[in-house]
């Protein structure tokens, strides 16, 4: 599936809830079922810093595309990479770096968390760019 | 609740009434605001103060021939006054108004302390302080080649006494700590702490921020060499704040920032400056906040300052006797004087979460580090949930804060 209809899909589901308490308790779901990093990953080098929680970011690129693990010491945040990784995690480095991530503000999460500094979201997504970034340079010099 | 109003002589629904904002609704439920830490709603009387002064007698003041400047002037020297008689200093001159707490301790770290603060001198503050009383303290240390000393805080949240007393010596050109603590609410011994400080002449600021509008504040009896404090904690607008000084230090210290206002006279040749407090006053000077604070001082003396405190101590003990007994919570900052302030963490869980949450349930609370990050370093935490009081909130507001805390933390869990 293209980022678009990954995003669509999830915007799909978030318009069947009521209020943001039914949204949170969602992403708090998404984030009890996200598996931890391995030891070895908590490291400082993968910490993406917010003001109120921090995530832990890795990224590896197999056949061209890229894939992402995360993991947060908040539940809403974890939830919320759930739904990154769901979009991003997979593609090449060309649809990560055009992606607008638009189902974030069609969500209403945008208003509710991205815009603070509170959490580490916008620095994440920002990361994540930034691996894909890295990935079509090398991947461009490979074949040069 | 009935007999909580008999007792202290507080009725807290017709001090309801008078703060417009508490009728809101949020995510569908009444809106609890219990993060008066970080700035208190404000009244009628202060918003009708404010909206008068714009409707009636808004002008640029102390230049003015003409009426309404002249009633603005007065209406701005009237709160200097009022912020005098609050505070118990003896003169106006006493006060400066700066845009809050913030700006108050920047503008004694920038004038007082670059002018008395060499290479190798110490500031001593506690780990408890805001960002607020660290940062000018350290830009001002890294200027000098100075050391900022940090007074420990022990396990409880409380400065430690003995080991301050040991690190004051006449190196020391400062003693700069709060009076309450915006994370734990410790009341710290700031008399004491003055006491010891002037047995070797050595001043102490005292950052009021979270003290003027939970308890009396009495500057010449604290004997304190400054005192700061901002308006948007107490009920008053943001953008205005006080900073007090002793005239004798006030009158020695250079300008903080120049231009209108705070000169006597200018020529290419040279400006000379205004006298004490004009002299910090540099251009056109927040006169709706003036007549905001003003308005806000006669609401705070319209209730009483001592009902006030006694009510809120109820609410504070009230709060943490229901909150130790959810499991896994603990209370950060369990000093034997707080006030108004309820910190805490509970086990495996982020604050961030629990305070997103409770929005969800109308709940308004403060999560994170609170501008206090070396104070979260030295618990060893990441940072706290905080639910802080104001003269408006109730034991029902706190039942309903507890129960849906519950559900909550059942739902993180």
């Amino acid at each position: 599936m293209t980022t678009e209809e990954i995003e669509n899909e999830i915007a799909d589901e978030f318009s069947s809830f009521d209020d943001w308490q039914d949204k949170y308790e969602y992403l708090i779901e998404l984030g009890k079922k996200q598996d931890k990093l391995p030891a070895e990953e908590y490291k400082d080098e993968n910490k993406v810093k917010g003001c109120q929680s921090s995530v832990w970011l890795v990224a590896d690129c197999k056949n061209g595309l890229v894939f992402f693990k995360a993991d947060s010491d908040s539940t809403i945040v974890k939830g919320l990479i759930a739904l990154l990784i769901r979009v991003l995690s997979g593609q090449t480095p060309e649809a990560i770096l055009n992606t607008k991530l638009g189902f974030i503000d069609k969500i209403g999460l945008k208003q509710h968390l991205a815009q603070t500094r509170s959490n580490g979201l916008a620095a994440m997504i920002k990361q994540m760019k930034y691996y894909a970034l890295a990935y079509r340079i090398a991947g461009k010099t490979k074949q040069s | 609740m009935q007999s909580t109003i008999e007792q202290n002589n507080i009725d807290v629904e017709k001090i309801r009434k008078q703060f417009p904002i508490l009728k809101r609704e949020i995510n569908g439920h009444p809106m609890i605001y219990f993060d008066n830490a970080a700035t208190t709603q404000k009244p009628m009387p202060v918003i009708n103060a404010i909206s008068n002064y714009y409707e009636m007698y808004n002008a640029n003041i102390h230049r003015g021939v003409y009426s309404i400047s002249i009633e603005a002037s007065e209406a701005y020297e009237k709160s200097k006054e009022k912020v005098k008689d609050f505070i118990n200093a003896k003169e106006t001159c006493e006060i400066i108004f700066t845009r809050g707490a913030t700006e108050a301790i920047n503008l004694v770290a920038y004038s007082y302390g670059r002018q008395n603060v060499n290479e190798g001198d110490e500031i001593l503050i506690s780990a408890m302080e805001h960002h607020a009383n660290i940062v000018p303290w350290q830009v001002l240390c890294e200027e000098k080649k100075a050391k900022l000393v940090v007074i420990p805080v022990n396990d409880a949240g409380e400065i430690m006494m003995d080991e301050y007393e040991k690190l004051l010596s006449p190196k020391t050109k400062l003693v700069s700590v709060c009076h309450i603590s915006n994370t734990l609410g410790t009341i710290n011994p700031v008399k004491e702490i003055i006491e010891l400080a002037h047995k070797i002449n050595i001043p102490v600021l005292i950052d009021g921020a979270q003290a003027v509008q939970h308890l009396k504040v009495d500057v010449w009896e604290l004997n304190a060499d400054f005192y700061t404090f901002s308006g948007h904690k107490m009920y008053a607008p943001m953008g205005i704040g006080v900073l007090y000084g002793k005239p004798e230090l006030l009158e020695k210290m250079p300008p903080y920032q120049t231009g209108g206002d705070m000169i006597n006279s200018v020529k290419f040749s040279g400006t000379e400056y205004n006298e004490i407090p004009m002299k910090f006053e540099a251009g056109t000077p927040n006169v709706e906040g003036a007549v905001g604070l003003s308005a806000a001082i006669d609401y705070i003396h319209s209730i009483g300052i001592n009902n006030i405190k006694e009510y809120e101590q109820e609410l504070i003990e009230y709060a943490a006797e229901k909150i130790i007994t959810i499991e896994g919570l603990r209370i950060v900052g369990t000093a034997k004087i707080k006030t108004s302030v309820i910190s805490f963490v509970v086990e495996g869980l982020n604050a961030f979460d629990i305070g997103l949450m409770l929005d969800t349930m109308g709940i308004a609370v403060r999560t994170g580090q609170h501008c206090t990050e070396p104070l979260m370093d030295r618990f060893g935490i990441p940072g706290t949930v905080r639910a802080s009081f104001g003269i408006y909130n109730t034991k029902d507001e706190i039942d309903i804060f507890i129960s849906s805390l519950i559900k909550v933390l059942k739902m993180l869990r």
